[in-house]
């Protein structure tokens, strides 16, 4: 059974009654075939209209969709070899965070991401995504080693944010954050980020300080969810949507203020619809992404980076 | 033409003497309700003198006590969008910023001054609560960039005063991007081979605490001084228990290694001198009289 968000009610009943039509009758029979064609037509088309025109806070809820392709998707279909490595070796594995090398199209990578989980068991075994400081300080241990041995980092982000317990904080959630960022930006080799999901704060931007930072069509990127913003601003969680509205949340808007740099467009309907052409998309960005970097000296890459996060604020763009 | 004619005009604000407030003007402390005399309040850089309590500070004082003879030269920030989104919440972004610069004064949660420091070149970045609760936007960034700029020009250290919130919500991503751009800040001051030196005051917090906050070569905070990540509320929210005592003060993160060390207020600028010599930097121009 898929799982259908509020405001994709008008196509989940569509594509119900269509399923109805297919099952219950003699799939030859011409005057249903034909009704079925007329209806999935008019499933696509209120599909292609939805989904044309989602609100901030619609995006929001397609970012955390259940079905949406986690991390662990992207690693599966992007890069062969794979070989996770564990351990901030100082306190813990935190699986939060999976990071190690592999092969992007034939070439070694670093890979680092953040994996929600997409049933009960992984979900917790993945902590929902949101890394303690041990899994910053895997992550930063494995931007050394890329530029130690030259391996361009891939990082995949999807986090509602950093965990805030009392383990992570007594631990120094803040300082392994801190240092994260410090690590992206010294990097001396090509550095993608891809935000696939929610892009949850400082939990996001400690994996993401990069080269080229992509972000899906559907993608949420946010100093902090929308609801947390709700709740301190309007002191009513219930104004999310007005604050995912004016953090200006979307890939859209962030392309805009020249925060991202490029949109990864969706399959029809947003990514948990066709998982796998969704990857490949985002396979063909970051190849395009990466090409020119590879090129790049350690120096001159880590000087355009610098200067393009210097110059975020600088400028009015809206 | 350098980049100090170009981007900083400095504006030399020497302050020696100091508005007089009414003789009969008497503080409540917060934390143990005694009456304190102002002038004894004053005189002791508002330190309760009956309990110790470390009173929020602005960052006006922060300079006035940081510098040697309280005197110092102020440096003007480059101007920065204000509020780029167009944000409103209950209220307008744009009116919340001309509400705090009517309260306070200034045109951001921050100042940025150079002067001498136990007799050594420093630049001190000194951040206000008052300001939107300190909050980090552009102009904070471009505030941390300016002094790191400044102190690797001027060969001095760097020193920071943080106290905030965390980001600046009304700024949205924008906010969060401070958090690299700070980064940058500091990475340039420790290639330039100088120190950068933090003192974590009450509160620090948030994306503040999670970039520029956190990396300096050396870790001071004020005693008592609420310091963390994630809020109290959020963090018991997610865990459902009641927070230990003393969680995410000062001490607590002294014991758990996060800090170097937690000094009073009073013994502040003599640690910042002794430390600032023993790390080799510069001895400061005499003051032109
Ligand atoms: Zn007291």
């Amino acid at each position: 059974m898929r799982h259908f968000l509020d405001f994709e009610k008008p196509v989940a009943e569509l594509e119900a009654k269509i399923e109805e039509l297919r099952r219950m009758t003699d799939p030859g029979e011409l005057n249903i075939a034909q009704e079925v064609s007329q209806l999935s037509d008019k499933a696509e088309r209120q599909l292609r209209n939805l989904y044309g025109k989602l609100t901030p806070w619609q995006k929001t809820q397609v970012a955390r969709h259940p079905e949406r392709p986690k991390a662990k998707d992207m690693i599966a279909g992007l890069i062969t070899e794979f070989t996770p490595l564990a351990g901030d070796r100082a306190f813990a594995e935190d699986a939060a965070i999976i990071a190690g090398p592999g092969r992007f199209q034939g070439e070694p990578v670093m890979v680092i991401a953040i994996e929600k989980g997409s049933d009960l068991d992984s979900r917790l075994k993945h902590n929902f995504g949101s890394p303690r400081p041990e899994g910053y300080r895997k992550a930063r241990r494995m931007i050394e080693l890329a530029g130690r041995f030259g391996l361009p980092i891939l990082s995949f982000v999807d986090t509602s944010g950093a965990y805030p317990g009392i383990d992570a904080e007594a631990r120094g959630q803040a300082e392994a954050i801190a240092r994260g960022i410090d690590a992206c930006l010294a990097a001396p080799v090509p550095f993608i980020a891809t935000i696939i999901g929610e892009g949850g704060s400082g939990g996001a931007i400690a994996i993401a300080a990069a080269d080229v930072v992509l972000m899906y069509e559907h993608a949420i990127y946010s100093v902090i969810s929308p609801e947390g913003c709700a709740a301190i601003l309007w002191e009513d969680r219930a104004m999310a949507p007005q604050a995912a509205e004016a953090m200006k949340v979307t890939a859209q808007d962030l392309k805009r203020l020249g925060i991202i740099d490029r949109i990864v467009p969706e399959p029809l309907g947003g990514a948990h619809r066709a998982p796998d052409a969704a990857v490949a998309q985002l396979g063909e960005a970051i190849a395009t992404a990466l090409a020119p970097l590879k090129t790049m000296a350690p120096e001159a890459l880590r000087a355009k980076r610098r200067e393009k996060f210097l110059a975020m604020g600088q400028s009015a763009v809206v | 033409m350098n980049w100090l004619t170009e981007f900083v005009r400095p504006r030399v604000r020497t302050l020696l003497g100091r508005k007089e407030a009414p003789d009969n003007l008497w503080h409540q402390c917060p934390q143990c309700q005694q009456m304190i005399f102002h002038r004894e309040l004053e005189a002791a850089r508002k330190v309760c003198p009956h309990c110790g309590h470390h009173m929020r500070a602005t960052a006006q004082e922060r300079l006035t006590w940081t510098f040697d003879d309280a005197s110092f030269t102020r440096i003007d920030l480059p101007k920065v969008p204000a509020d780029p989104l167009k944000f409103q919440d209950k209220k307008r972004y744009s009116d919340r910023l001309s509400d705090s610069r009517k309260k306070t004064g200034m045109d951001d949660a921050v100042l940025v001054a150079h002067g001498s420091v136990g007799g050594h070149k420093a630049v001190v970045m000194a951040m206000d609560f008052r300001f939107m609760g300190g909050s980090m936007g552009a102009a904070m960034g471009e505030a941390l960039v300016s002094a790191a700029r400044l102190a690797v020009l001027q060969r001095a250290a760097l020193i920071v005063y943080t106290a905030s919130g965390g980001a600046r919500m009304q700024e949205g991503a924008i906010s969060l991007m401070q958090m690299p751009r700070t980064t940058i800040a500091v990475q340039m001051v420790r290639e330039a081979g100088l120190p950068y030196i933090v003192i974590l005051t009450d509160p620090t917090a948030g994306g503040v605490t999670a970039s520029f906050a956190m990396l300096g070569d050396i870790q001071i905070a004020e005693p008592n001084a609420l310091i963390g990540f994630a809020g109290a509320r959020v963090i018991e929210e997610t865990i459902r228990e009641k927070l230990p005592e003393g969680f995410q003060r000062a001490e607590y993160l002294l014991e758990h290694g996060m800090i170097d060390m937690v000094t009073p207020r009073g013994d502040l600028t003599a640690t910042l001198g002794r430390l600032l010599g023993l790390l080799h930097v510069p001895a400061a121009e005499p003051l032109a009289a």
